[in-house]
């Protein structure tokens, strides 16, 4: 499994709430997710986001609120991979769970930059900046971790099985 | 079942002791024994879902092959967030929660007039016990843990899968232990006492981590302070918060449920990461600035801080304890002119209870609003949005740029007693500075 884009680069802690405000739950449609997807933090996440665009973070990204709507609505703004530092725990979860692909790795969290391309091998753990043409060792997924991705999430996993 | 085959639950490994935490994991997986790390899937007492993350698991669960309930009665349905319906959108949700409930025959569905907030609300029904493994889709679940109940926050598609199947995955956390000591001083509660530990960890200081709480300190927290520290385990990371069964907690469970309960306690030999020795009677009331719960001062270093709207209520702070707080140090006084002073207690019965005790005409006759409980302020849905450049003390439990309404507005987190002498002094105090 691989994923192969342009970073959109951001700090520590953030949170579900800036990733999408509360303000827009009031709705669990994907697209309209999308549309608001970061905009507390960087309004033009969404006008800007290209398919298979990657975001690189620093450390406990996905804090606080355990909204299924945060990781959808990146999915949905087609961000192929997020890259942390760190993951939150209930977001970590609910990424695998929706079929977002999410990677670990200290070294890429703290070199790549905004605007960089990078390719991520989840199958080896491994990230390349290729603008950079360098290497970041990441931390792999368990198979059956991959499965579930692959599956587009938990729920399409439990009937294929 | 299907589900089953995906973990293995390892059964291996040599015996070392478990942590509260670990043995009630272990149990609820049928095995004797369980280490940080595995991966193991549980049986579930119960599954919580609100109005907001419900209806994303509905849909999920739409999609399963098989769309049944593993059991009526252990699944749980609160419509508290944006309730009473703030929206047309909001509306549907409910809508749709609602319709899900009725067609499955759920038996812990509240509608508004027997509502609450969904952590007051489940332990004041008795629906949660020492020793229940408990999943919600909401982060603040880990507030069951002031029952010595092990409780996550999870997202909609574990709900989804928890309802069809009555179980979940989860890897096994290791622990950080926090040995309470002393008592705590006036004016210090539950809320300071875990803003601090916040300030000193960090905001992903135990991260996936279990934080266990124990030492003769403890004996002097009242069920209430209890479920305030637990519930705020997630600000620091935490996959729960968990307090030891004491008289304080059996005598609660008696009260308000008629449900089995088991007491599980650290074996002796239980691994922790670190330890940390904290005396409560060092405690000095606390509050965290924008826009990390992390971002701690204590009440004595604060310089002039105006606001324009004290908040208190909420998960963490809208229980009886935390209204009485607030009652002292507004009666008899008036909330500073251009205040919004509002006030929401957490379910109807503490709402009953607060104007029985006459609280909620103290809170009037100071100049304050009092709100059906609702999450609404808390994450700027309803009931108390602020507008740009604008400043809140709050008994909440998050921060965050834009938790609260407008991304420069700020929001200070604090205990009921600070929120309500700031609501008089306009600016952020402590209840000392009114002599109190």
């Amino acid at each position: 499994m691989k994923a192969k884009g342009i970073v959109h680069r951001y700090g520590d802690n953030i949170d579900t709430d800036v990733i999408i405000p509360a303000r827009y739950l009031n709705t669990s449609d994907p697209k309209e997710l999308a549309e608001k997807c970061m905009i507390d933090i960087d309004k033009d996440f969404a006008s800007r986001v290209r398919t298979g665009d990657i975001i690189v973070a620093g450390k406990n990204f996905g804090c606080g609120s355990s909204r299924e709507h945060a990781p959808i609505a990146i999915k949905a703004s087609g961000i192929s991979c997020v890259i942390a530092d760190t993951f939150a725990r209930i977001f970590y979860r609910n990424s695998i769970n929706i079929g977002l692909a999410i990677i670990e790795s200290h070294e890429a969290a703290k070199d790549i930059e905004a605007g960089d391309e990078v390719e991520v091998d989840f199958d080896r753990g491994i990230i390349y900046n290729l603008t950079k043409n360098k290497t970041y060792k990441g931390q792999a997924f368990p198979e059956f971790m991959q499965r579930i991705i692959k599956a587009e999430g938990l729920i399409n996993y439990i009937n294929s099985k | 079942m299907k589900y089953k085959e995906i973990y293995k639950i390892n059964q291996g490994g040599i015996a070392m002791g478990m942590t509260m935490t670990q043995k009630i994991l272990a149990t609820h997986a049928g095995v004797d024994y369980v280490s940080a790390g595995d991966l193991i899937e549980v049986n579930l007492d119960l599954v919580l879902g609100n109005d907001i993350t419900a209806p994303v698991a509905i849909k999920e669960m739409d999609k399963l092959d098989s769309k049944q309930v593993f059991d009526k009665d252990k699944i749980a349905l609160v419509p508290d967030h944006f309730t009473p319906n703030k929206d047309i959108k909001s509306a549907e949700n409910c809508k749709c929660m609602r319709e899900f409930a009725m067609d499955n025959d759920i038996s812990n569905y509240f509608e508004i007039g027997e509502m609450g907030i969904e952590h007051a609300l489940l332990p004041e029904k008795g629906l949660v016990v020492a020793g229940d493994v408990v999943i919600g889709a909401d982060s603040h679940t880990c507030t069951y843990g002031a029952l010595g109940a092990f409780s996550t926050g999870v997202g909609s598609t574990d709900m989804a899968a928890g309802m069809a199947t009555g179980k979940a995955w989860f890897k096994v956390p290791s622990a950080i232990r926090f040995m309470l000591t002393g008592k705590p001083e006036k004016w210090v509660s539950g809320k300071d006492i875990i803003l601090h530990i916040i300030g000193m960890i960090g905001v992903d200081g135990a991260r996936y981590q279990s934080m266990e709480f124990v030492g003769d300190g403890v004996m002097n927290l009242t069920m209430d302070d209890r479920f305030t520290i637990a519930n705020m385990a997630i600000e620091a990371g935490a996959k729960n918060g968990i307090f030891p069964v004491d008289e304080k907690t059996i005598e609660y469970i008696n009260d308000h449920s008629t449900k089995a309960y088991t007491v599980y306690e650290a074996d002796e030999d239980a691994e922790y990461e670190k330890t940390y020795v904290i005396d409560l009677s060092k405690i000095k009331p606390t509050v965290a600035f924008p826009h990390l719960p992390e971002n701690t001062h204590t009440i004595d270093q604060i310089e002039d801080i105006k606001i324009d709207q004290v908040v208190i209520g909420s998960c963490t702070n809208g229980r009886i304890d935390d209204l009485r707080a607030a009652a002292k140090v507004l009666e008899g006084r008036r909330v500073a002119k251009g205040m919004r002073a509002i006030i929401f207690p957490a379910t109807q019965n503490i709402y009953l209870q607060a104007i029985e005790e006459g609280l909620i005409t103290t809170f009037i006759n100071a100049g304050a609003i009092v709100s059906t409980p609702t999450c609404g302020p808390c994450l700027g849905g309803h009931m108390g949005v602020l507008a740009a450049g604008e400043r809140a003390v709050s008994t909440t439990n998050r921060n965050f740029v834009g938790r609260m309404g407008h991304v420069e507005s700020e929001i200070y987190l604090a205990s009921p007693a600070v929120a309500a002498a700031s609501a008089i002094t306009g600016k952020i105090s402590g209840p000392e500075e009114l002599g109190l």
